[in-house]
């Protein structure tokens, strides 16, 4: 196991409360370069340099599921597999599937002290997965049982996964308030598909639900409890079953990274010859600025992934050559008509396409 | 607080006017930047700060403010500075039942009720204290942000009832200012957030209206921001003011332009 013996009295880190510096050692844990705030790798390196450096302690990242929800659990395990080779708590939360099997699914190929790579046809070594501290919620276990829950208006499984969440930070000290227990980890909470119906939620299913609000009070309440204690969380959404647009755009706000993952699987993209080595685009759609008036905004917009031997890779989306002689009329054509379509850029849509500001 | 802005405004901490309701809007942008420059402006101006922060925790803000030559810690040690942390309130009012009513109460009940005991929050906080000199020159209501309370459940004629409340208490009988940050949804369909944004456009003395650029990223130019002068009281017989500058947000300032005149493109 890798242990960071990097010390630092530095400014607070976003995911507490403590009064006075603090020295941070936690394993797989690095302070960012802009300001010293604590962040934990997102399990793809690639990834990680693309949001300033990995996530930061305290916060959310919210992917938005592609379509067909292929590429979106690979970035859930990855998130989680690197937690397990750090020796972080993790905390699996699914309505689909049991934590136990979304566990074993993913093993690490190579390692550096920040991040690794994940295969995906490999299992995570049964030891490693013994060794660390993980705790499942799986949601058809946990409803019927008689967990003393607090009056609250969101849907009964938000409202459970709430309190389990609160327990765990509490009971094994991430939040820093029981001085019995001194926690120097940091907790990985994964929650898969929330705001699916398996959740209970019909924001997928109605355009004006009576649950419209669960999914939003939730994701307020669940960002409290990740700011005043030493964890990071991943949220996979499917986003584009969501009916109701303003619920996205509320959504995004009570997330602070959401990147949104595009698969070009049944789209009129997947024989464009322009995308032929990806498998779809990922957007970088909001990078917080914690602490900050600035943010660590890449210049990148256009951003393609592909699985290449179990190996997900992110790479910047360029144009080939136009060799004008060799290409037919009507494939250049094709290519044009693409290139519009590249991405304006992270959360300022280009509205106007004959726009000069200057 | 940033000079450059205070200069468009035409304003410093000693002689702002009192008794004003400001809206920062930010669409398709992070408008935060307006946030910070406010809180930093009033407590240079020895004004009593109510602030309900709904939306970050009180390390960011304290962080930030010292870059813009402020200690929130100090402010709020020496009683100018009341401060709301809305995620630690609120995670303490949802895990624990509470006592006395909580400004956050709202989250507890199954039906969308109303914001009156965060008004008498605001109001206790601001209430002028009777010790004979006068510490602080007048208070100051500052909320980020007000969309998140429609994502809580509130609806917006709620949320609009909660600023009239603060308006006839912090503006009118006490003669102070308030600002408050909601979210232009743009397409996003949101009318309740509609609603919210075009109540408070009719209400307010100044908007700050940030906003993404048309054409999409630029690493110099992060965005433009309108100001719009009002007079909601008078009527429409004189043309409101509005002027529209380009902005780049630095490390602990924001220089502001006029349109096409960034640095890097001269």
């Amino acid at each position: 196991r890798n242990v960071t013996s990097f010390q630092k009295r530095g400014p607070r880190a976003s995911g507490t409360n403590d009064s006075g510096p603090r020295l941070v050692s936690i394993a797989g844990t690095r302070p960012s370069v802009r300001n010293g705030q604590l962040l934990v790798s997102t399990g793809l390196p690639a990834l990680d340099q693309l949001l300033g450096g990995g996530l930061a302690v305290g916060t959310v990242l919210l992917i938005e599921e592609d379509k067909y929800n292929i590429y979106s659990p690979l970035l859930f395990k990855y998130f989680l597999a690197e937690g397990i080779v750090n020796g972080h708590t993790l905390l699996v939360a699914s309505a689909k599937e049991d934590p136990a099997n979304i566990l074993q699914q993913i093993g690490p190929v190579s390692s550096s002290r920040f991040g690794h790579y994940y295969d995906a046809s490999k299992r995570m070594p049964q030891e490693l997965i013994e060794a660390s501290n993980w705790h499942g919620f799986f949601l058809p276990e946990k409803i019927s049982s008689t967990l003393k829950v607090e009056p609250c208006s969101l849907t009964p499984g938000y409202t459970k996964l709430l309190q389990f969440i609160q327990n765990i930070i509490y009971e094994e000290g991430f939040d820093g308030s029981n001085p019995q227990k001194k926690q120097r980890n940091i907790l990985r909470i994964g929650i898969q598909n929330l705001g699916s119906p398996l959740w209970g939620d019909d924001i997928c299913c109605a355009e004006n639900g009576g649950n419209s609000h669960s999914l939003t009070k939730f994701l307020y309440v669940l960002r409290g409890l990740l700011r005043t204690s030493l964890s990071a969380c991943i949220i996979t959404m499917p986003t584009h079953l969501i009916q109701n647009k303003a619920i996205i755009a509320r959504v995004t706000n009570l997330s602070d990274i959401v990147v949104g993952l595009e698969s070009f699987i049944g789209s009129e993209r997947e024989t464009n010859p322009l995308y032929k080595d990806y498998h779809g685009l990922i957007h970088i759609r909001q990078i917080p600025r914690l602490n900050n008036l600035i943010c660590d905004e890449s210049d990148v917009k256009d951003l393609a992934f592909k699985l290449k031997r179990k190996l997900f890779t992110i790479e910047r989306l360029h144009l080939p050559p136009d060799l004008s002689d060799t290409v037919s009329r009507s494939s250049k054509m094709d290519l044009a008509e693409s290139a519009k379509r590249l991405g304006p850029g992270c959360g300022m849509m280009a509205g106007g396409k004959k726009h000069l500001d200057f | 607080m940033f000079v450059e802005l205070n200069n468009l405004l035409n304003t410093t901490p000693d002689r702002a006017e009192q008794g004003k309701l400001t809206l920062l809007c930010d669409a398709k942008t992070d408008g935060s930047f307006l946030v910070h420059h406010f809180l930093s402006f009033y407590l240079k101006a020895n004004c009593k700060v109510c602030f309900v922060a709904l939306i970050q925790s009180f390390s960011h803000y304290s962080i930030v403010g010292q870059k813009l030559g402020v200690s929130l810690t100090m402010a709020r040690e020496r009683g100018q500075l009341v401060f709301l942390e809305g995620l630690k309130s609120a995670v303490d009012v949802v895990f624990q039942a509470q006592k006395e009513p909580q400004p956050l109460q709202f989250l507890r009940e199954a039906n969308a009720g109303n914001l009156k005991p965060l008004f008498e929050f605001v109001r206790e906080a601001l209430k002028p204290v009777d010790s004979g000199e006068a510490r602080w020159t007048y208070p100051v209501l500052l909320v980020d942000d007000l969309s998140v309370l429609l994502s809580l459940g509130m609806g917006a004629v709620a949320v609009l009832d909660f600023i009239h409340y603060c308006r006839a208490t912090v503006c009118w009988e006490l003669k102070g200012n308030m600002v408050v940050l909601v979210h232009d949804s743009g397409d996003a369909e949101d009318e309740e957030n509609d609603i919210l944004l075009n109540g408070l456009s009719h209400q307010s003395h100044l908007i700050l209206r940030a906003e993404g650029l048309a054409t999409g990223f630029c690493r110099d130019v992060h965005g433009q921001l309108r100001i719009l002068w009002r007079r909601p009281s008078q009527s429409t017989a004189q043309r409101d003011q509005s002027f529209t500058y380009q902005y780049k947000i630095q490390d602990k300032s924001v220089s502001f332009f006029a349109k096409g005149m960034s640095p890097a493109v001269l």
